[in-house]
């Protein structure tokens, strides 16, 4: 992946970035930036076509990628590190739905998998190797698989 | 029974069956039937929140130093994919008292464990643990949903669902035996970033970090011999399951009559995640695990049908029974073929809904990379782990032989 020219984060920074805005599932674009705000991240972007990939690192050393369509809105998001990264953060609105999900689903031993019409999760892995990926299903560009968020 | 992924009901009603306090034993307790003091008997059956295949066993925790007070406690998740004791607050007797680890002005410690499933936040206490015929001396173990911490920090519950409770964990406790010598390692002796562990003053919690020694500990590693690795025995199970399997936890590589590696191969792992290579259908997942605290084979595969049933919902139903085969790689080049099928979820409980342990049972994986061989894995074979960096005949750890 090759991170985009200079221009383009001098772009967003210009935008008008409300300091607590809550992010980045379902939300704009302004929210990818408010995540490595409040992540404390570093942020790189790269076009892939029919959407932006954004990939935020976090200090703990883990990767959240942000996907926003050419409409702007972020569609899906994926992680992946040794530590879980601030989901409230990466998912938005969509965090309680998948903690309320989750709970319905009874006690844990494995990998979870939120499948509902408005939301998918995929949460998994074990202290060192954590990954997982969430989108809306709804909002995934035309011609774009579920398999292209990693 | 509920096949985890599983209904909403839960199951198994009434509290955790706790082991009273042992006020009275003066000698190491040992699990009845054992031959050996390195040999842990362990099981698969219903447990306290009635999942299915999940391996059970008994530990008992003492305070530093005090080999009277002890108490001994069941249903504790034999897990390979995680280090270190943890185990619920509530199962506890109040008058077993161990130390709280502070930070050095004093401030409690109190740990913020990341599961797959969610997190379990709980202070850092200290006790002698003894596991078979076996003691870990001063250990650092994790006490979880302890009411006297119930402000969680929001780093911490922002990870995601929480298991802080017998019915929420699935288990009375966890001990963790996987390949690594603490928890999180590195990443927390040089920054407090990871949100693992917290200073607690009164004033509220902050990320610190800890050193190697204060992290919580692979149990293993600090016994006293038999403490670089570990051995899951568990027999086969026929297709259609079964309502219980006994097996053995079998302490150290190589140092023992009963824990040579005999015709196993040694399949080495990733030193910093403990992951290896599956190569499943053309397809290659760089970072898969064995994991016997997974309790089906978790692994992506869009052609095999997901279950509809509220009852099943998360695992894989496929029309029929599957035969499929994969390829486990480790770091070293080693490989191997691995045959397993993969069962209708549906069927296979409705058939027994009594059976605790399958060998087929399989769900669909949130890793794209990952081929998580849980539980079904082990049936059938004597899977060794192997610590890192410690000694074992067939080379330094860390790896997984079979």
């Amino acid at each position: 992946m090759v991170p985009k020219p200079w221009s383009m984060n001098i772009g967003l920074m210009m935008l008008f970035v409300p300091f607590s805005a809550s992010a980045a599932l379902g939300g704009g674009v302004a929210s990818v930036q408010a995540d490595q705000i409040q992540m404390n991240g570093t942020l790189r972007t790269a076009a892939v076509g029919k959407y932006t990939e954004y990939e935020i690192q976090v200090p703990s050393g883990t990767v959240v990628r942000e996907y926003v369509s050419s409409a702007g809105v972020v569609f899906a998001v994926a992680w992946e590190g040794p530590s879980l990264p601030d989901l409230r953060q990466v998912l938005g609105t969509y965090f309680e739905q998948y903690v309320e999900a989750a709970k319905t689903q009874g006690g844990g031993a494995g990998p979870r998998v939120i499948r509902q019409p408005g939301l998918v999760v995929h949460a998994g892995g074990h202290m060192r190797a954590f990954s997982g990926r969430a989108y809306i299903p709804q909002m995934l560009p035309q011609g774009v698989s579920p398999d292209e968020i990693q | 029974m509920v096949l985890l992924p599983g209904c909403s009901g839960g199951g198994g009603g009434g509290s955790a069956p706790a082991s009273s306090p042992d006020s009275s034993s003066s000698t190491p307790s040992t699990n009845t039937g054992n031959p050996a003091p390195n040999v842990l008997a362990i099981s698969v059956e219903p447990g306290p929140a009635n999942i299915v295949n999940l391996v059970f066993a008994a530990v008992t925790v003492c305070p530093p130093g005090n080999g009277s007070d002890c108490q001994t406690i069941d249903h504790v998740l034999i897990d390979t994919g995680s280090t270190g004791l943890r185990v619920m607050s509530s199962v506890l007797s109040p008058v077993l008292s161990l130390p709280q680890q502070t930070d050095a002005n004093g401030n409690p410690i109190v740990a913020c464990a990341q599961f797959a499933d969610g997190f379990s936040w709980g202070p850092v206490k200290v006790a002698d643990v003894r596991i078979a015929g076996e003691q870990a001396a001063q250990l650092p173990i994790q006490v979880i949903g302890d009411p006297a911490f119930s402000s969680i920090p929001k780093n911490c519950s922002s990870t995601g669902p929480s298991k802080n409770t017998v019915q929420t964990f699935g288990a009375n406790g966890v001990l963790g035996v996987g390949a690594f010598r603490q928890d999180c390692g590195s990443a927390c002796v040089q920054s407090s970033n990871a949100g693992v562990y917290y200073a607690c003053p009164s004033s509220g919690c902050q990320p610190v970090v800890r050193s190697s020694a204060e992290q919580l500990q692979n149990p293993v590693s600090m016994f006293a011999g038999n403490n670089n690795g570990v051995i899951i025995e568990l027999p086969a199970v026929p297709s259609a399951g079964a309502a219980r399997v006994d097996g053995s936890l079998i302490f150290g590589i190589g140092t023992q009559a009963n824990n040579g590696l005999g015709t196993a191969s040694v399949f080495s792992l990733n030193p910093s995640t403990g992951t290896f290579t599956t190569l499943y259908k053309n397809r290659t997942f760089g970072s898969s695990f064995i994991d016997s605290g997974s309790n089906a084979l978790f692994f992506q595969d869009a052609g095999i049908p997901v279950c509809s049933s509220v009852t099943t919902l998360g695992f894989y139903c496929p029309a029929s029974t599957q035969s499929l085969s994969a390829t486990i790689q480790g770091t070293n080049g080693t490989n191997t073929s691995v045959n397993f099928t993969v069962a209708n979820a549906n069927s296979l409980l409705a058939n027994n809904p009594g059976f605790t342990a399958f060998s087929n049972l399989a769900a669909p994986s949130s890793l794209v990379r990952g081929f998580d061989w849980g539980l079904p894995f082990f049936f059938g074979r004597n899977v060794f782990v192997a610590i890192e960096g410690a000694i074992t005949p067939g080379g330094p750890g860390p790896y997984v032989a079979f």
